[in-house]
């Protein structure tokens, strides 16, 4: 029995939906973090949702939405020939979606925290909005950067229930180490199931433990 | 000259700015505040969207903008927060080395923002905006952040930068003091509404205007240190001399000097008992009422003007008229040094 296969495979899954998390989250934390339409409540509520809904909730209907027959999923048969839900493509979409608050609130908060003054200056002496950007914004928001990412890195690898609800559990495709852990546990492998939770167990602590001393040098540089 | 034409409303405040300023030297724009001075600069800045015809962003404006309060950026050492600008500047008009020289930054340009003063920081701040080539500098009250013996330290900084560079400066200050010792045109915002404009000593000699009637009346002048006795320096005044507590230069260039009106006092003849040093003859010109109390008073004192502020009684009393002959008593006088 490979404990390591589901494992790179939850990996794999958390390396993708962080680096899409950093390109579609930046603009999006970006724009909460400046603007004052009255939208933005609503937009702050979408986007923390995934904090409160049960994970079967949001499963749920991202597994109408993705299948065969709902909105996103039609459009991605015709496209490629094959479905969303039960593939590592569907797998990704739906933790973007589930992981998208653990990476936008670090870094809104780092952007509020940016004196606007600052932006100002960096337009009077010539920087363009996109250039402030990343002169200015982005190097004094490393910290949020950071835990933005590493946060949603750590919470999709331990994701379950949505990954349950549209993944289902193929080997190589779709079966994540939790969804692993719990097929041991259920056929009563406890051996495999510890290895694997230990294993799971002790990426955590390191992932969380490299965020909290990176922001502990970062601050008394 | 340099065209300043705003329009912003921002709920109650209406700015509604038309006016010329010369493109060199420094324009003072003086106002109390709520007058607009802050907001008249973030729109020629082109901070404020929607303030000019031509609606261009503010990095596109080629304006260097000196804040209250120096934000320089923290991540970058002196040497990187100065040639910031440098690096996206539009021309090369103005010479690095000579700005590093003039405001003495040569010697922390390794340095880490958060290691300076609060003065430093503003010298770092303003040659920032100094190295962007800019067409005009606008400053917004940079010494207000700072205390007394800072502004002091800051000041002679702006004397050399106004004498040794071309760039036009709009300075923004509640301050006329400031703006009497830096100013070589003045500017006077009210209610969002310029109310005066036009070289400094001319808008300064002014009776008629509401914002220089109180405190803030006064004069100011230049005139040459000629002699130091007993701890104090004779300076040449229209016809007659000045006597100035403190050692200044002699033969040196002409002194700015500013006598404020709540300082000077009318006598009809001249007065021989009194601790007051410097007494001059001067000729009524104008008696203009500001209130039911306050009159200011405009005398000429051959080639220079001063401003007394003196009572509506005392005005009565003596039978204050233009073309009198009286005696002015100045009491202080303070010197740009």
């Amino acid at each position: 029995m490979n404990i390591f296969g589901p494992l790179w495979l939850s990996i794999q899954l958390a390396l993708a939906t962080t680096a899409i998390l950093l390109l579609i989250g930046t603009p999006i934390a970006w724009w909460l973090s400046q603007t004052s339409s009255r939208w933005k409540p609503i937009a702050q509520t979408i986007v923390a949702m995934p904090i409160v809904l049960p994970p079967t909730v949001l499963g749920f209907y991202l597994l109408i939405l993705l299948g065969p027959d709902g909105a996103i999923g039609s459009w991605w048969v015709q496209l490629t020939g094959s479905a969303l839900t039960f593939s590592f493509a569907g797998l990704v979409i739906a933790s973007c979606i589930y992981s998208m608050p653990f990476a936008i609130q670090p870094m809104q908060n780092a952007f509020e925290a940016l004196p606007r003054q600052m932006l100002e200056r960096a337009w009077t002496l010539g920087a363009s909005r996109l250039d402030a950007f990343f002169s200015v914004v982005v190097p004094l928001s490393v910290r949020g950067f950071v835990g933005g990412l590493v946060l949603s890195f750590a919470h999709t690898l331990g994701e379950f229930g949505v990954v349950l609800m549209v993944g289902g559990n193929i080997p190589g495709e779709t079966r994540v180490i939790s969804i692993a852990i719990y097929d041991h546990v259920e056929t009563l492998n406890y051996a495999a199931a510890h290895k694997m939770s230990l294993l799971l167990l002790a990426f955590a602590f390191v992932v969380l433990l490299g965020m909290y001393v990176f922001n502990r040098r970062w601050d008394s540089r | 000259m340099i065209r300043l034409r705003h329009k912003l409303t921002k709920g109650d405040f209406v700015l509604d700015v038309d006016a010329e300023i010369p493109d060199a030297g420094i324009t003072g724009i003086f106002g109390e505040s709520g007058s607009g001075k802050t907001t008249l600069l973030r729109c020629i800045a082109g901070l404020e969207r929607g303030a000019s015809e031509d609606g261009l962003p503010a990095h596109k404006r080629n304006v260097g903008y000196v804040f209250q309060q120096p934000t320089l950026f923290p991540h970058l050492d002196v040497r990187g927060n100065i040639e910031f600008g440098a690096k996206r500047a539009m021309s090369n008009r103005v010479d690095g080395s000579q700005v590093i020289d003039i405001l003495r930054l040569g010697s922390f340009l390794d340095r880490k923002p958060d290691t300076l003063s609060g003065g430093e920081a503003q010298r770092v701040a303003i040659a920032a905006a100094l190295l962007r080539s800019p067409d005009l500098v606008l400053m917004d009250e940079p010494l207000a952040s700072l205390d007394r013996a800072r502004k002091d330290e800051l000041l002679p900084y702006f004397d050399r930068l106004h004498d040794e560079l071309s760039v036009p400066v709009v300075y923004v200050s509640h301050d006329i003091e400031e703006i009497g010792r830096l100013c070589d045109h003045l500017v006077l915002l009210e209610n969002g509404r310029v109310t005066a404009s036009g070289d400094l000593f001319d808008v300064l000699s002014r009776v008629d205007v509401p914002l220089l009637s109180g405190r803030n009346a006064g004069v100011v002048l230049w005139a040459s240190a000629v002699e130091v006795e007993d701890g104090l320096t004779k300076f040449h005044f229209a016809d007659g001399d000045i006597w100035v507590p403190g050692v200044f230069a002699t033969d040196a260039a002409p002194l700015r000097l500013r006598i404020a009106a709540s300082d000077v006092s009318i006598c009809r003849e001249r007065p021989s008992q009194t601790t007051i040093l410097n007494v001059l003859r001067v000729t009524v010109d104008a008696v203009h009422r500001v209130d039911d109390a306050i009159s200011l008073v405009r005398l000429d004192a051959g080639n220079q003007v001063l401003l007394a502020r003196v009572t509506n009684r005392s005005v009565a009393r003596l039978e204050l008229k233009p073309a009198d002959r009286v005696f002015a008593q100045v009491k202080s006088v303070t010197v740009r040094h």
